[in-house]
């Protein structure tokens, strides 16, 4: 008895270290960058879908994929708020935004059209046409009819909507992507799974080491935000954005490399996560949900407190999944609600 | 001496949509069945995205549960139809009954998550509704395999003409409510909590109930929808019935079309409806890539949709004529 709790228990512990990881990176983009990122999920899909191919293909140590997949989703995260976020945010169209959309309208086209055998042409070489294409009308745009737009701040609220309703679009985008690209079968590769004893329960080595780059990714962040200048910024926007910049911090900066960051977590959990559990190009929503209750629980935009949530909600599951497999999820929302109604500003709220 | 002027102008909407409302009502008369089949699904997604603007439009609250009330409405529609015998099956009054009944279910569903999330901030609207779907749908499965022990349920059959006309009267219905809560006191309690909800509490209005009715009655018409459509599909499981597709299409749709006017919505979805049609069969990828693309650039470059544009455009034609007009 007593070491079957114990068993459930650490497998809570370990379940919980991955969720901590996730909710970390969606709190980050929610409370400082303030977007309510829908498409936190497909990055975590991203990460991983990217780690099996390294794998399997390439041959590439999982562990090592974190330093390619992480700094990956950086730059991607970090681009995206940098071009369509900021836009929405000071309602000025930036170079770059229209590049990225038409090139993959265009390809879309061409892919489309390709399967019809109406065009003929190399995979890359239409990228490349599309590409300049969408360049060109980037550049016509802002050279005329962009030029009129003038820079105005919208509401906080009116952000939090446009925001969400744009990552659901990115949702779409990405989720499709990597549809084409990998398909939509369910892989798995094994990587480290000689057991550990660990009080007389068994687990596998990749969930320890999950658990441990958890904790360290973790730690690092929390120094981060305490411990250096740009963490000292962070914090600053988060609590203030107007104030922050009249103190001298460049707000579009230090908000992009938010999102960029959470993007960056969420690729390295996805890392993470492909060494335990099988993954797919369709497994993003399931954890942008998870991602969502361990943020509310822990407090809208309170790090630590997804922290402490991740943990709490990764016990909860393993306890429930102890005596019905089926019901994780329906329990999690069962105490979303619960929390709803006693204490809405979750664990660490302000 | 006074000349009594009419607005002729103002008769130009109404007309319009009553000579389309003539040719949907008579199509079974002179349509191929595959054009009956074909506007079924288009009204549905015109019903979906309707009721999802009835609320969301206004109160600028992200409802993404859709999905969700859909869902009741066929499981509704699906135990209803099996407890029930085929002779009175037959009776087409029955499949009305059967409608309403998962409309109201779906009601009180809504009712009961307004209550728990609508008195919050709206980021905890829309957190609680996008994970309804999938709470719903776990709970079904587990249920299912557990207790009945297959995943799936065969749903009555009746005609595509039955289907068809119930689809259009629940539209109807819905169009009709839709504008007369737009032209009641609730309507204008809606568009000044989407204005300033602190605001709109000042000035004496129940806040929270509004919110809440509003959202159940949006949410009979998805319901309806829901059950009527299950006994298109006839074979239903979770996975089909809680498909969160039928979330995000009605409010890509809306965004689409414009939410600021009633038939922004209506014209979103019959456009993406039909695209949905010819596309989905041969690239059901390229076609969700397609979808995303056009949401995010309606959002970056069309804040208002498409009926804003067309709007702007015609305020423009009409050179400043209209220049104290809002929107």
């Amino acid at each position: 008895m007593l070491t079957s709790i114990l068993d459930v228990l650490i497998a809570g512990l370990l379940l919980g270290g991955l969720y901590a990881l996730i909710a970390m990176g969606l709190s980050l983009q929610y409370g400082v960058a303030r977007v309510f990122n829908i498409s936190h999920g497909e990055f975590i899909m991203l990460g991983g879908m990217a780690t099996l191919t390294l794998f399997t293909v390439f041959k590439i140590n999982p562990l090592i994929a974190i330093v390619i997949c992480g700094p990956i989703t950086f730059v991607l995260g970090y681009i995206i708020h940098r071009t369509f976020f900021r836009h929405l945010l000071t309602s000025l169209p930036i170079f770059g935004e229209i590049t990225i959309l038409c090139t993959l309208f265009l390809w879309t086209v061409f892919r489309i059209l390709a399967d019809y055998n109406y065009v003929r042409l190399n995979q890359f070489a239409a990228l490349a046409i599309c590409l300049v294409i969408a360049i060109i009308l980037d550049f016509a745009l802002n050279r005329t009819a962009f030029r009129r737009i003038h820079e105005s701040r919208v509401a906080a609220g009116v952000f939090e909507s446009t925001s969400m309703l744009f990552s659901f679009g990115l949702m779409f985008i990405i989720k499709n992507i990597a549809f084409i690209g990998w398909g939509p079968s369910i892989r798995s590769y094994s990587f480290l799974q000689q057991p550990v004893s660990i009080a007389g329960a068994l687990f596998g080595m990749n969930r320890l080491v999950t658990l441990g780059f958890s904790i360290l990714i973790g730690l690092a962040f929390y120094f981060f935000l305490t411990r250096t200048r740009i963490g000292k910024a962070i914090r600053a926007a988060a609590s203030d954005p107007t104030v922050a910049q009249l103190m001298g911090v460049n707000i579009n900066q230090v908000l992009a490399l938010c999102f960029g960051l959470g993007a960056a977590m969420a690729g390295i959990a996805g890392v993470l996560i492909s060494m335990c559990y099988p993954v797919n190009a369709n497994m993003g929503i399931e954890y942008t949900i998870i991602a969502i209750i361990v943020v509310a629980l822990g407090g809208l935009g309170s790090i630590p407190g997804s922290f402490i949530g991740g943990f709490a909600l990764g016990i909860i599951g393993s306890i429930v999944s102890f005596f019905e497999p089926g019901l994780a999820l329906v329990a999690y929302y069962f105490i979303f609600g619960l929390l709803l109604l006693i204490r809405p500003k979750g664990i660490l709220g302000k | 001496m006074n000349k009594i002027s009419f607005n002729y102008s103002k008769l130009l909407l109404p007309g319009i949509l009553l000579a389309i409302l003539v040719v949907l009502a008579t199509l079974p008369l002179y349509g191929s069945n595959y054009s009956i089949v074909l506007l079924t699904s288009i009204i549905m997604y015109v019903i979906l995205t309707v009721s999802w603007a009835l609320f969301s439009g206004s109160t600028g609250y992200i409802s993404l549960a859709t999905a969700a009330f859909f869902g009741v409405g066929i499981y509704t529609s699906a135990i209803l139809g099996r407890t029930f015998t085929a002779s009175i099956l037959a009776n087409e009054y029955f499949v009305v009954f059967i409608v309403i009944i998962g409309g109201l279910i779906s009601a009180c569903l809504a009712f009961i998550v307004g209550a728990i999330t609508l008195r919050l901030r709206g980021i905890y609207f829309a957190i609680f509704t996008f994970g309804l779907v999938e709470l719903i749908k776990n709970l079904l499965l587990w249920y299912e395999v557990k207790f009945t022990g297959t995943r799936g349920r065969f749903v009555v059959v009746i005609g595509n003409e039955t289907i068809y006309y119930v689809i259009l009267g629940i539209l109807l219905l819905l169009l009709l409510v839709t504008y007369f809560i737009r032209r009641s006191r609730y309507g204008l309690a809606l568009e000044s909590i989407g204005e300033h909800e602190e605001a709109a509490a000042h000035i004496g209005i129940n806040v929270t109930m509004v919110k809440v009715i509003i959202f159940a009655i949006s949410a009979v018409f998805v319901g309806m929808t829901g059950s009527i459509m299950a006994m298109r599909w006839t074979y239903i499981d979770p996975y089909i019935s809680f498909d969160p597709n039928l979330t995000f299409l009605p409010v890509l749709m809306a965004i689409f079309g414009g939410t600021r006017q009633m038939y922004g919505p209506i014209i979103g979805a019959v456009v993406f409806a039909y695209l949905e049609e010819i596309l989905l069969t041969r690239f059901p990828y390229y076609y969700m890539l397609i979808f995303g693309i056009v949401l995010a650039a309606t959002i970056l470059y069309l804040p208002n949709g498409l009926v804003g544009v067309v709007q702007k455009i015609i305020a423009r034609l009409a050179g400043g004529k209209h220049a104290h007009s809002r929107g």
